[in-house]
């Protein structure tokens, strides 16, 4: 399969060209991080016309979990932590995951929960469950094998987040100006482009599912146009993303958790945007096993973070941005992963 | 981090897990959510899992719509 055809500058560049017949103004979010880093590393967000304005959303799983998640992670004792590498530069109060690890702790980073789940066989571990709609259903799944296989040495603390409940929270914000939305292509996935018929339905604007390659974003934006007066819901990412996503993933997930409150680091509590393990598992839920609370906790008042998520500000507007806050110093949620707004503003866009 | 790789299932171990070429690397991944794969099939990957079948005939008709509507002008 020649996926390379996605990337081809020609088409790239005619498509760029018809968007200067655009004239007036329109502000699109692209609400995933992967979309942010794509459109920085292949520059577009200077290429397209400046009339059309990309901004990033809330759509990083790290740059949304509250600080107060390592601290109390880092105060587990007697348990092996297994994470994704995405958490383990996050500073908590005092310490990193890795500065914890560096003076002794068994903080393990894991490419998969199954992973996770065979520490398990040796050692008491938990596994820190981070992620949207994408990476849910994996986590589900190892939930349900380690009832089936008994591994009671095993536990998740539940700190997934859910997107529609985000847009929503986003959408009913008066002051947040958006003409349409760049949609995550694989959370989509998961979830299908009928989960966000309410962006068009209640909202008024337009939403396109696309992919990561810069033809994917590009003709992404052409079709936001072309529906700017006419809203719906556009699937760009048809040759992965279904009107109905995948069933299967869906199932293992509504197993294992229900909807609950959760906590955005940046946007505050949001109703049912998070996922609570179900009694039938309390087993494997961390935070019920240890007594976990996270709180929600103080921000830097001078870090823009909580408008940048939301798209009031870019970035470079922000006091502290590659000033104070760097990626090796990060003050806000939005410059600790990779995949945050102000990290790839940092990388590629100063 | 919501990236998901694209690969080709080269084995089916068993019924749950398959063996996906990536490339430079094979590696076993679990197709739990994808019961009807098949070899020879391409995925998308996330975190050890297969997410969905990628479609080789909506790929191509995209990329064929936009070179026949370039070659013509502009696409309407």
């Amino acid at each position: 399969m020649k996926l390379q055809d996605f990337i081809q500058p020609e088409l790239v560049k005619n498509i760029i060209n018809e968007l200067r017949f655009y004239k007036d103004t329109a502000t699109f979010m692209e609400v995933c991080g992967s979309h942010t880093m794509a459109i920085g590393h292949w520059g577009l967000r200077k290429l397209i016309p400046e009339n059309i304005h990309l901004i990033s959303g809330p759509g990083c799983p790290v740059c949304v979990t509250p600080s107060t998640v390592v601290d109390a992670l880092i105060d587990l004792k007697d348990v092996t932590i297994a994470t994704f590498g995405d958490l383990i530069r996050v500073p908590g109060s005092k310490q990193t995951l890795e500065q914890a690890r560096a003076a002794g702790a068994n903080i393990k980073t894991v490419y998969s929960p199954m992973e996770a789940l065979d520490l398990a066989q040796r050692e008491e571990t938990v596994f820190v469950g981070i992620g949207f709609e994408t990476t849910i259903p994996g986590i589900a799944y190892t939930i349900i094998e380690a009832s089936r296989q008994r591994q009671y040495n095993f536990s998740v603390l539940p700190l997934l987040k859910l997107i529609p409940p985000a847009l929503h929270a986003l959408l009913s914000d008066s002051e947040v100006k958006i003409n349409g939305l760049i949609l995550p292509g694989h959370v989509s996935v998961i979830i299908g482009t009928k989960a966000y018929q309410f962006v068009s339905d209640k909202y008024g604007i337009s939403g396109v599912v696309t992919g990561f390659e810069p033809l994917d974003i590009v003709l992404g934006i052409k079709l936001l146009i072309g529906r700017l007066h006419d809203p719906g819901i556009i699937n760009e990412y048809s040759r992965i993303v279904s009107s109905d996503g995948n069933t299967v993933a869906q199932t293992a997930i509504s197993e294992v958790f229900t909807t609950g409150n959760a906590i955005w680091r940046g946007l505050g509590n949001i109703p049912d945007s998070g996922l609570d393990i179900r009694p039938e598992y309390d087993q494997f839920d961390a935070l019920k096993k240890y007594n976990i609370t996270i709180s929600e906790e103080a921000e830097n008042t001078a870090c823009g973070c909580s408008n940048v998520l939301k798209g009031k500000i870019k970035p470079l507007d922000c006091p502290l941005f590659a000033r104070l806050c760097t990626p090796d110093n990060p003050i806000g949620p939005c410059m600790v992963s990779s995949e945050g707004s102000c990290a790839a503003y940092y990388k590629y866009e100063r | 981090m919501c990236l998901a790789i694209p690969g080709q299932i080269v084995k089916k171990i068993n019924n749950n897990t398959g063996l996906v070429d990536l490339g430079s690397v094979t590696k076993e991944v679990s197709l739990v959510f994808l019961p009807d794969i098949e070899i020879g099939d391409w995925i998308i990957i996330h975190t050890g899992f297969a997410l969905e079948k990628i479609s080789e005939k909506d790929a191509l008709e995209t990329i064929e719509l936009l070179h026949s509507a370039y070659s013509k002008g502009r696409i309407e």
